[in-house]
């Protein structure tokens, strides 16, 4: 069953097109990436899906219901979370959990339940007369988390929730994201972290307002990248390089560190010729090996044939 | 309904976590009443003269008594040339500068027009203008004293000439202090600031951390927000008015003449407007920097200067009188000021009271529309 579907969907402010005629589907408990650089059309597609924007054209189904006219059944629905960490610094942990536990209609008995949840998935049992303000970012963002969806809704979006917190942290937030999709929860983040894509089941990739790459990671990296990348490890590196590059070898050459990656169409194998040009030459190779391209070498080919055509 | 007053209990915890806020709110007013109570005066009590005597005979020294014995007027300086005088002047060390020339002794002594020169230091129009009142009237009192003595002198008999004496009777205020028609304005300025700063910068603030957007993802509808945001801020607003009604009786022994309920009736229709234009500033500005300024210079200064709390609007220029119709806070002081001192009712009041009712309803509606679309 699908959690949301996205029926093209555009936004126009006036004569800019901030969306335009997207379409996607989201299955229940999947943890779903949105990419894409500032200004791609991620957040707006998104305030649209919170039932907070109204579409230009086109609908989206949010937990069965249409962004379009059920906006407040969309709202009951939904938990979110700004990269801002949204609570109230100078009201105490057990304040905002109140406050938003109220906000949305819960019973006691619920509430208490969930109350207990948050504060064990933030580790602040016991501490609940803390003032929000004082806590370290990882927790409070994991607090954040727990109260935008102590009304356990059926879908959480997560707007760059990782921004700005150390490393240890992100991963604990991870732990916790992929808990909630455990718990049959969909989970719609937005990153601008490549690695952290790869913890998603699915992802979409959107530039100026459109769609331009969608599926899981494995399938992004072989469907949308037509190449193979060498990596070449040799000394001295450039000279190597200044060799490889007056022989043409493949589409591109560039350094990573004291490596050489090439990268060159999927049809030829340039293995030998890369040997051949250096074998004659006073160079020390090391090794010449296929290489997996990572996400950040799709999407910038991606991007940059893009803007080519 | 439970959304609103989780709002609210949410709002009252906000301000009472922060304990300047808090103070600002509460000790604020008795303050500034008492201050500007004291401060705000437009009397003339004390008038510092000098006095260039180059004639130095009875007749002007007579004059000068008769100008000491009225009070206002203290002859700190007497001094020989008119380069001192002018010294004296323009350090600001005396308001008045009097000058008999050497004539005049001996004109007044042959029954010819004698003149005294008098110097004003009119920086400050309002002090200078209520001096030359007072030595006005202080020189025709004297006049009238010699014009009898030289009858007298010549044998005549003496009888007072046919004269029109005002029985003047000052009412509401028979004191004529300033502090009195001042305190209750003040009581209406701070009403005002109250409410606009407060509410903008709640919405603001909100803006600013970032729980705004949380709060519009969530099922709260935008006048639950809006309500939320305001109860709490009468409430702060009525505090205050309790507050200052109390140092008003206390420290300036001014109670109200008027009904409470009306004054208080009227105060609620007044934050309507006030409450609205915080709301506007609220959907034009995006950092509570931002918002204070607009809500100081934008809104308050402007309407507190055209309201006719400190200036009377009478003395305005006619384009600037009909500008002034505009200004909610204007109606609110001639109420404020009508309850307070004259003991008016609605009876009286009711135009103002009914324009008040207009004002606050449109600027309410419209902000609240511009509010909701921002949030579309």
């Amino acid at each position: 069953m699908d959690s949301i579907e996205v029926n093209n969907l555009t936004k126009k402010f006036g004569g800019f097109t901030a969306v335009n005629n997207v379409s996607f589907k989201v299955k229940r408990g999947e943890i779903f990436g949105f990419l894409g650089a500032n200004g791609a059309g991620k957040t707006t597609t998104i305030k649209m899906l919170c039932g907070i924007l109204t579409p230009s054209s086109g609908d989206a189904l949010v937990a069965g219901f249409s962004v379009k006219d059920q906006p407040d059944m969309v709202k009951r629905n939904i938990g979110y979370m700004s990269q801002k960490f949204s609570l109230y610094n100078d009201l105490t942990v057990s304040e905002n959990i109140e406050f938003f536990g109220g906000v949305y209609g819960l019973e006691s008995k619920l509430f208490l339940e969930r109350k207990k949840w948050a504060l064990e998935i933030a580790g602040l049992r016991g501490k609940e007369k803390t003032i929000t303000g004082d806590l370290p970012g990882g927790i409070k963002q994991r607090l954040a988390l727990g109260t935008a969806v102590i009304h356990k809704p059926q879908i959480v979006f997560l707007d760059e929730p990782t921004s700005g917190v150390d490393p240890i942290a992100r991963r604990q937030f991870w732990e916790l994201i992929n808990q909630l999709a455990q718990e049959d929860i969909t989970v719609i983040v937005t990153t601008h972290y490549l690695e952290e894509a790869e913890y998603c089941n699915s992802l979409i990739l959107m530039d100026s307002g459109e769609i331009i790459a969608r599926g899981n990671v494995f399938e992004l990296k072989n469907n949308y990248l037509n190449k193979t990348i060498y990596e070449i490890e040799c000394e001295p590196t450039l000279l190597t390089l200044e060799i490889l590059e007056e022989n043409n070898i493949g589409d591109e050459i560039t350094m990573y560190g004291n490596t050489i990656h090439v990268i060159a169409p999927k049809k030829d194998d340039v293995e030998l010729t890369i040997r051949n040009a250096l074998s004659s030459q006073n160079i020390l190779l090391k090794s010449v090996k296929k290489i997996q391209p990572t996400l950040d070498d799709v999407f910038v080919h991606l991007l940059e044939s893009k803007n080519e055509t | 309904m439970k959304i609103l007053l989780r709002i609210i209990k949410k709002e009252f915890l906000q301000f009472i976590r922060d304990p300047k806020m808090f103070r600002i709110v509460l000790i604020a007013p008795v303050v500034q009443l008492v201050l500007l109570g004291y401060a705000a005066n437009l009397e003339v009590k004390v008038i510092h003269t000098a006095v260039y005597n180059q004639s130095k005979g009875t007749t002007s020294r007579n004059l000068l008594r008769e100008l000491k014995a009225t009070g206002y007027f203290h002859l700190d300086y007497y001094v020989n040339n008119y380069k001192e005088l002018q010294k004296l002047i323009d350090r600001g060390n005396v308001v008045l500068g009097l000058v008999f020339d050497k004539d005049f002794d001996s004109n007044i002594g042959a029954s010819r027009k004698a003149s005294i020169q008098a110097v004003f230091d009119a920086s400050d129009g309002n002090t200078a203008t209520i001096s030359a009142g007072y030595l006005q009237a202080a020189i025709q009192k004297f006049n009238r004293k010699i014009s009898l003595i030289t009858l007298s002198k010549k044998g005549k008999e003496v009888r007072f000439p046919a004269n029109i004496e005002p029985i003047t009777r000052v009412w509401f205020n028979p004191e004529l202090k300033t502090r009195i028609f001042m305190v209750p304005g003040i009581m209406s300025l701070l009403l005002m600031i109250i409410t606009i700063t407060l509410t903008s910068l709640a919405i603001v603030k909100e803006k600013e951390i970032g729980t705004f957007d949380q709060l519009i993802v969530t099922p709260i509808k935008p006048y639950q927000l809006i309500l939320g945001k305001f109860i709490p801020f009468v409430a702060v607003g009525l505090i205050v008015i309790v507050i200052v009604l109390t140092a008003m009786a206390v420290v300036f022994n001014i109670s109200v003449k008027g009904s409470l309920l009306f004054l208080f009736a009227s105060s609620l229709i007044f934050v309507l407007s006030t409450l609205g234009l915080g709301l506007f500033i609220s959907t034009v500005t995006k950092t509570q920097q931002q918002a204070m300024m607009i809500a100081t210079f934008g809104v308050m200064m402007p309407m507190i200067y055209l309201s006719g709390f400190a200036f009377p609007i009478v003395n305005m220029p006619v384009s600037i009188q009909y500008i002034t119709y505009l200004i909610p806070l204007r109606y609110f002081i001639e109420i404020i000021r009508g309850v307070i001192l004259k003991g008016l009712g609605l009876a009286d009041l009711w135009t103002q009271f009914v324009i008040l009712i207009f004002f606050g309803i449109l600027i309410l509606f419209l902000s609240s529309l511009r509010f909701k679309k921002k949030i579309d």
